[in-house]
């Protein structure tokens, strides 16, 4: 231990001093303080855009702030330099990794830890350390592995091992469990225990209770860029955490008993083929009726994508019907045809399919439309209308931004899925595909787009919800089918399945043998 | 067929395309390293004309073939310069300032050579670059005439060749070139200079480019004129592809063009010539390089970042 790590063990090794911070007119950070003890792991918890992300980067010298002080060890680190960062011992490890996919995962390592014009990498030392450190704290990863070709959670370990390489003492994870299975994130609280133990302290930023309850020893809530609240972890709980974050208690879904109506879309034992990866479908029947929420559970990647894309119009059955109103949709199933029949769709990714990032909120916001009046008239583009029409998302589905005027990729994923949203809904749809409809989001953003769903419900639409969440599918929808290889299991209505009974379903059991067979 | 196994048993004819490679190859290194820092480099075509120019002027001036050849360098540096100030700190569209660079650079050379040399009619001669055979090597059969029989300038570019290796893939500096080249934010992380590795490369990699292009008049054809260049520049970005980003298979690429090019001038004046328009040997090197690009190239190797500006701060 260095002497000025055991002078440190007394003061905190990091503040952060009335640290704020503007994007144009968007205050991200408004004079957040905040302290940190050596071996300790403070969770940074906030919704997405609250402003956590933006804090981090201003320590780590990525954005210089507008007022505020940085000091590491009781040193005031300058503003802009990640160099700085790097050398007062504070190791980031960044939501969207910063690694060169053509490198080698010890290339990546080396990058900026030999002098630039050294006359050579010193390679075979670097390996040996690097080994060394991937054995002490559990990372496994092939020092020889180009990083194009590792899965996430490898990827993951390499920027971890990149700032113990450059002797860390203060590690900064922006959402690491976000792009994890759950055995991953496992594997990565382990190591972080190793990491505290060694004398390391972390920064552990995320908007996920359960994990920020379960490796945390102290939690600062932000909320609109400000600080909402500290507590110890075992003085808290996860309900009391989730009101800090939204500012209120988080209003559950409600789903009330309801009569469906009439179906208005239906798949008579349709099937389609595998196509680009996706797992096809084998005679699936499925009805979707007026006022009815159908959820459509399953482990993902069997058959959930092709369901998606038939019923938003991007894949027609190769067998069977697709009933619209009772009539089969014909060679022109189309998006324009779906949406023309009114189906509106949340897509899964919604960064590829939902949006288009370089787009303004305005262009998205009529994407679907813009053919349509009152967005185009006689061929030209009313944009008054469809600033307007965008401003009224905006207030309507409390879309977090700088304006209708700000490109889509400058908002978080809530409020581009509020947006979304927003837009499927504007439409009075009569059939809502919602695919994965709140992955990815924070607590408050949740519970906002299931209630938008259940109100679109109540009002009478058909929503086919699709979701890899079990507690999601069980709490929204009035029937459940499984889906397992490509095939759906009956419907079940609300309430008459245990999750392990849905869970045998998802295993493969209970489709009957000659589907097995047909296989 | 026969005399096409004639034509490549010859030494001379190896010998005339390593001679043909040599620019491509000095320049192909050139786009080759502005490419893997995520620039891409349309100035070269000009560029090599400049470098053709000044290169030659200097010598025929009266100074050295050397001194030639280091004007020619900082004649493409300063053209470089320029692209990398315009397409890296500015993030302008690197496909219309590299255009632009290759017009001006182009008409400045012809307009400097019209201004300097108002009344001559035939382009003045200068000494070139004479063969430099290598001891020993150079009594090797086939081989001795075709690499160890040529100009100091051949000798370079192959240098450049293994320079170029080994500083992007052995040296702490060639790591952060390809890095800023794939992801600019892995290195801005590291605290290194996104911007200045970038304008370091362009510059660099230009100068190579206006080496290549005074090969032409130092080493092969001792006088400047007009439409010298003759789209080499565009041949060299094409190899670039080619080699997959890599200096070795480049190397390959740029040989394999100047045999194409070397077995057209032979086919000319072989038998066969005499019936088939002399125009389609001129086309051959070209079809059967997009045939080659068709059939070897992989985008794989491409660079991530390659045309896409950076600007810090930004999301």
């Amino acid at each position: 231990m260095t002497a000025g790590a055991a002078e440190a063990r007394d003061g905190p090794v990091l503040r952060l001093d009335g640290i704020t911070k503007r994007f144009g007119p968007l205050l991200a950070n408004d004079g957040i303080s905040l302290a940190l003890a050596r071996g300790e792991v403070v969770a940074l918890l906030g919704e997405n855009g609250a402003g956590k992300t933006t804090l981090m980067n201003v320590l780590f010298g990525h954005y210089t702030p507008d007022a505020g002080t940085v000091e590491v060890m009781g040193r005031a680190l300058p503003h802009g330099h990640p160099r700085a960062a790097i050398a007062a011992g504070v190791g980031m490890v960044h939501q969207h990794f910063t690694l060169a996919d053509n490198l080698t995962v010890l290339d990546n390592i080396l990058i900026g830890t030999v002098p630039l014009l050294a006359p050579r990498l010193g390679r075979a030392a670097a390996r040996a350390r690097v080994e060394a450190l991937s054995r002490d704290f559990g990372l496994a990863v092939h020092p020889d592995a180009r990083v194009g070709a590792l899965s996430v959670g490898e990827r993951q370990r390499v920027e971890i091992l990149k700032a113990l390489y450059r002797d860390a003492r203060i590690l900064i994870l922006d959402e690491p469990t976000a792009v994890l299975t759950p055995q991953e994130s496992e594997a990565l609280f382990a190591t972080l225990r190793r990491m505290v133990a060694d004398g390391l302290s972390v920064i552990f930023i995320s908007h996920k209770l359960a994990e920020v309850m379960a490796i945390a020893d102290r939690i600062v809530v932000l909320r609109q860029g400000r600080v909402a609240g500290e507590v110890a972890a075992r003085d808290t709980d996860r309900a009391r955490l989730a009101a800090m974050m939204v500012g209120a208690a988080v209003p559950e879904a409600r789903v009330a008993p309801r009569e469906a109506g009439a179906v208005l879309m239906a798949l008579e034992d349709v099937t389609a083929p595998a196509e680009g990866g996706r797992t096809g479908l084998r005679g699936v029947s499925l009805e979707l009726r007026a006022g009815r929420i159908t959820g459509i559970a399953g482990v993902s990647g069997n058959g959930q994508a092709t369901l998606a894309a038939l019923v938003g119009g991007l894949a027609r059955p190769a067998a069977g019907r697709l009933l619209l109103d009772g009539r089969a949709a014909g060679a022109d199933w189309s998006p324009r045809a779906a949406l023309a029949a009114g189906v509106a769709r949340i897509p899964e990714d919604r960064h590829g399919a939902g949006a288009v990032g370089d787009f303004t909120l305005t262009e998205n916001a009529v994407l679907e439309a813009y053919r349509d009046p009152p967005f185009s008239r006689r061929g030209w583009m009313d944009w008054r209308r469809a600033r307007a029409f965008a401003a009224g998302l905006i207030a309507d589905y409390d879309v977090r931004c700088p304006g209708p005027e700000a490109p889509m990729r400058l908002l978080s994923g809530g409020n581009m899925q509020k947006l979304i949203l927003g837009r499927a809904l504007a439409a009075r749809p009569r059939v809502i595909l919602a695919n994965q409809p709140v992955r990815g989001l924070d607590v408050g953003a949740i519970a906002y787009v299931q209630s938008r769903l259940v109100a679109a419900r109540d009002g009478g639409a058909a929503v086919l919800l699709i979701s890899e969440d079990l507690d999601e599918v069980m709490g929204l929808s009035d029937v459940i089918h499984v889906i397992s290889a490509g095939r759906l299991s009956p419907a079940f209505p609300r309430g008459t399945m245990t999750p392990a009974e849905l869970g045998l379903w998802m295993a493969g059991h209970g489709f009957g043998e000659e589907d097995a067979d047909a296989a | 067929m026969s005399a096409l196994a004639e034509i490549l048993m010859q030494a001379s004819f190896w010998a005339a395309a390593v001679r043909i490679a040599s620019p491509l190859i000095l320049a192909t290194m050139g786009e080759l390293i502005c490419e893997r820092a995520g620039v891409l480099n349309l100035g070269i075509e000009g560029i090599m004309v400049a470098g053709a120019f000044t290169g030659w002027f200097t010598v025929y001036l009266g100074f050295g073939l050397w001194t030639g050849v280091l004007v020619a360098l900082l004649t493409g540096m300063a053209f470089g310069l320029l692209h990398g100030t315009l397409v890296v700190p500015f993030g302008l569209s690197q496909h219309v300032v590299g255009l632009g660079i290759t017009l001006l650079a182009t008409s400045a050379a012809y307009f400097a050579y019209r201004v300097a040399l108002p009344e001559v009619t035939s382009p003045p001669r200068i000494v070139p670059f004479p063969p430099l055979p290598v001891p020993g090597l150079s009594r090797l059969p086939v081989l001795g005439e075709a690499l160890f029989s040529q100009t100091a300038l051949t000798y370079l570019a192959f240098a450049s060749v293994l320079a170029t290796s080994v500083v992007l893939f052995r040296t702490p500096l060639g790591l952060a070139l390809r890095a800023v080249g794939e992801n600019p934010a892995a290195v801005e992380a590291q605290g290194l200079p996104v911007i200045g590795l970038r304008m370091g490369a362009v510059v660099a990699g230009s100068g190579l480019m206006a080496v290549g292009g005074a090969f032409l008049t130092l080493s092969a054809f001792s006088s400047f004129f007009f439409e010298m260049v003759n789209g080499r520049g565009w041949i060299c970005i094409a190899l670039v592809v080619f080699g997959a980003w890599m200096p070795g298979k480049a190397l390959v690429g740029a040989l394999l063009f100047g045999a194409f090019d070397a077995l057209q001038i032979r086919l000319q004046q072989a038998p066969l010539g005499r019936e088939v328009p002399y125009q389609v040997f001129l086309m051959l090197p070209y079809i059967l390089s997009i045939l080659a690009l068709v059939l070897m190239s992989r985008r794989a190797g491409v660079p991530a970042a390659l045309m896409v500006p950076w600007r810090k701060g930004e999301r």
